[in-house]
């Protein structure tokens, strides 16, 4: 079994795909000669030339919105947006066009657009270049939304967002682009809307995505010290949600963290608390903890982006509140 | 004789001539029955028709060939027709029918027909802008000799996606034609408060863009242009700004009391800039040839009236389909 970092595994699939398939093809910018600005797509203009990895203007919404015709052509696109920051400059051809031809269509049209993004903190970049934005999009009906935590969860997620018949904004992690893993020869598809237990537990079930499932599951280790049985569950796709998985964990465990590592105030992690509330109600010990960013930007100083960006001591408070334990505070 | 070698000017027959007129009265007669049942409180949501500016839909429309694509705006009602899409179709989706050309889902703003390579109505300003270039990046890199087609406002010449647009369309050499129906007003606002300059071809220029100007109330003209434009965004020299200079003769949408100008200028308009008196002029046809196309254009409009009427209203629970693929 080869080993890929994160990175690799990104770019794996992307020219596995475009190997196989003329109707693939990517753009973005500094995607070309300079490999992407995370070198995810290094070496791929020498493989595939200028026409199918396509250096483009700063200018995301006319990029997402080329993406978006040729989709409708027929075409599978795959547009990288360099920061997730900048997926706010495409908000319109995203929210008001990617995600709602087919619906306003009556059906007669797809967009098969795969929008590939990343973010996050821990390298102090400031406010405008380490942001969790996947909330946004996750509200939106008609978009697809991926966050993949492995090597081998992104090569198998991306595969599929880029044949999936509809717009997937597919979010990837910085931190976790040197990570490294074994992955099969063979690239396996992972379905969209499954989600992943990674580690099992019988006291608490942590549902993690991005970074925090890392963070989780050295969570889970320490608090296994402890004495306390952490189940770590990555959903891997946020819309359509594993609502299944999900509530199936917290009726054998009986108590629920979410983690993520955008804002917790409004995130994603209050719908999963809500699915968990409203379908596990009768099994639930505890309230819901939330784990993630305080309610600020992020800032630049080192040591206040530690502050405000959570943690694994974060989520183990969280897992020490679901069973009664304060952390001797 | 004399008379009607100066109408065959351009070299239009009259026979090809009076299909362009026919076309442009459906358009007109369409949207003055569109704005008469919106009145009666047949019509839900918010309108916007054409009426004055379909020498610019007929024009281009006709200059397109089988499998070009385009897209539209807020005011697609005349686009739609000039392409082909069936009265009753677009009608039957003003009521709100499944029979309608967006099975009820769109509206008039969000009117679709892949079939006549219609890429969707646009509710938001310069919106379709984009997508257009994206197809017509895909007919070029399948090297197929198709054309893609945006309509929009001189109001859209202000907003980022038309200036991306265009940037990464002559950047790549793709072929769009960028059609810009001037109508000098966006929404209320005269091009005097939204506009700095008067010559929009400017705007297309300064990118590198091939671009043509027309005069848009003269449908023999713009087709001509259009015939131009397509040809050369087809031939692979790359896409072409077509500047429509053209005129509203209503209000922004229907029921618009259009207290941002005068009755007057309205007037002066209707008296001196509609586009089918212009056509009207070039025919050499009688009254009764006149009153003949004129029944048969009604009877097609009083039969999209009945037809949707007739039709089929959604399930309410079937606002849950058609989300994803």
């Amino acid at each position: 079994m080869p080993e890929l970092t994160y990175r690799e595994a990104v770019r794996d699939a992307l020219s596995r795909a475009m190997r196989e398939d003329d109707d693939v093809f990517i753009m973005g910018e500094d995607i070309a000669e300079m490999g992407g600005s995370m070198a995810v797509t290094q070496g791929m203009l020498a493989e595939f030339g200028p026409e199918r990895v396509r250096n483009t203007p700063i200018s995301e919404m006319a990029i997402v919105g080329a993406g978006i015709g040729a989709a409708m052509q027929g075409m599978r696109p795959i547009v990288e947006i360099m920061y997730e920051d900048f997926t706010t400059l495409a908000m319109e051809q995203i929210v008001n066009q990617a995600a709602k031809h087919r619906y306003m269509s009556g059906g007669q049209l797809k967009v098969p657009l795969t929008v590939r993004t990343q973010g996050g903190a821990g390298w102090s970049p400031g406010a405008q270049h380490a942001q969790q934005v996947e909330a946004w999009f996750v509200h939106v009906p008609g978009l697809k939304v991926v966050f993949a935590s492995t090597p081998t969860d992104v090569r198998g997620l991306l595969w599929s967002s880029i044949y999936d018949d509809n717009t997937v904004i597919f979010f990837e992690h910085r931190i976790l682009y040197p990570i490294k893993e074994d992955v099969p020869e063979e690239l396996e598809p992972i379905p969209l809307g499954r989600a992943r237990v990674h580690r099992e537990g019988e006291d608490v079930t942590v549902v993690a995505t991005g970074r925090l499932v890392h963070e989780a599951l050295k969570a889970a280790g320490e608090a296994e010290g402890e004495g306390i049985s952490v189940e770590v569950v990555d959903p891997r796709t946020l819309q359509p949600l594993d609502e299944e998985t999900i509530v199936a964990s917290v009726k054998k465990t009986n108590r629920c963290v979410v983690a993520h590592e955008a804002v917790v105030r409004m995130g994603f992690g209050a719908e999963v608390a809500a699915v968990v509330q409203h379908q596990a109600f009768d099994w639930l010990d505890a309230p819901v903890e939330r784990v993630g960013s305080k309610f600020t930007p992020i800032p630049f100083a080192p040591v206040m982006e530690q502050f405000v960006v959570p943690q694994a001591s974060d989520v183990l408070d969280a897992i020490r509140a679901t069973v009664g334990r304060s952390n001797g505070r | 004789m004399a008379k009607v070698e100066s109408k065959k000017r351009g070299g239009l027959s009259q026979e090809r001539l009076r299909g362009l007129y026919r076309e442009m009265l459906l358009i007109r007669r369409f949207e003055e029955r569109v704005e008469e049942r919106f009145r009666a409180g047949d019509l839900s949501g918010f309108l916007h028709v054409a009426i004055g500016q379909e020498a610019v839909a007929v024009g281009v429309c006709q200059a397109m060939a089988d499998g070009d694509v385009f897209a539209s705006t807020h005011r697609a009602h005349a686009h739609a027709l000039a392409r082909g899409m069936h009265p009753n179709a677009l009608m039957a989706e003003l009521y709100g029918k499944t029979e309608g050309c967006s099975h009820g889902y769109g509206g008039s703003m969000h009117l679709y027909d892949v079939e006549i390579g219609f890429l969707g109505a646009n509710a938001v300003v310069g919106g379709g802008l984009p997508a257009i270039t994206g197809a017509a990046l895909a007919f070029k890199l399948r090297k197929e000799p198709r054309v893609a087609v945006a309509f929009f406002g001189d109001g859209a010449t202000n907003i980022g996606t038309f200036h991306e647009s265009l940037n990464l369309g002559q950047l790549w050499q793709v072929p769009a034609v960028y059609v810009c129906e001037n109508n000098h007003y966006a929404e209320s606002t005269p091009a005097s408060q939204q506009l700095p300059i008067k010559d929009l071809a400017k705007r297309a220029v300064a990118f590198g863009m091939h671009s043509i100007t027309v005069e848009g109330q003269d449908v023999e003209e713009v087709l001509r242009a259009a015939d131009r434009a397509l040809e050369y965004a087809r031939s692979g020299k790359g896409p072409v700004f077509l500047l429509c200079e053209t005129y509203r003769l209503v209000g922004h949408y229907v029921g618009d009391p259009q207290v941002y100008r005068p009755k007057e200028e309205v007037k002066e308009l209707r008296d001196t800039q509609d586009p089918l008196d212009r056509v009207r002029a070039k025919l050499d046809l009688s009254d009764e040839d006149f009153e003949a196309i004129d029944r048969e254009v009604e009877e097609l409009v009083d039969a999209s009236v009945e037809f949707a009427k007739a039709g089929t209203d959604p399930k309410p629970e079937d606002a849950l389909k058609n989300i994803y693929a």
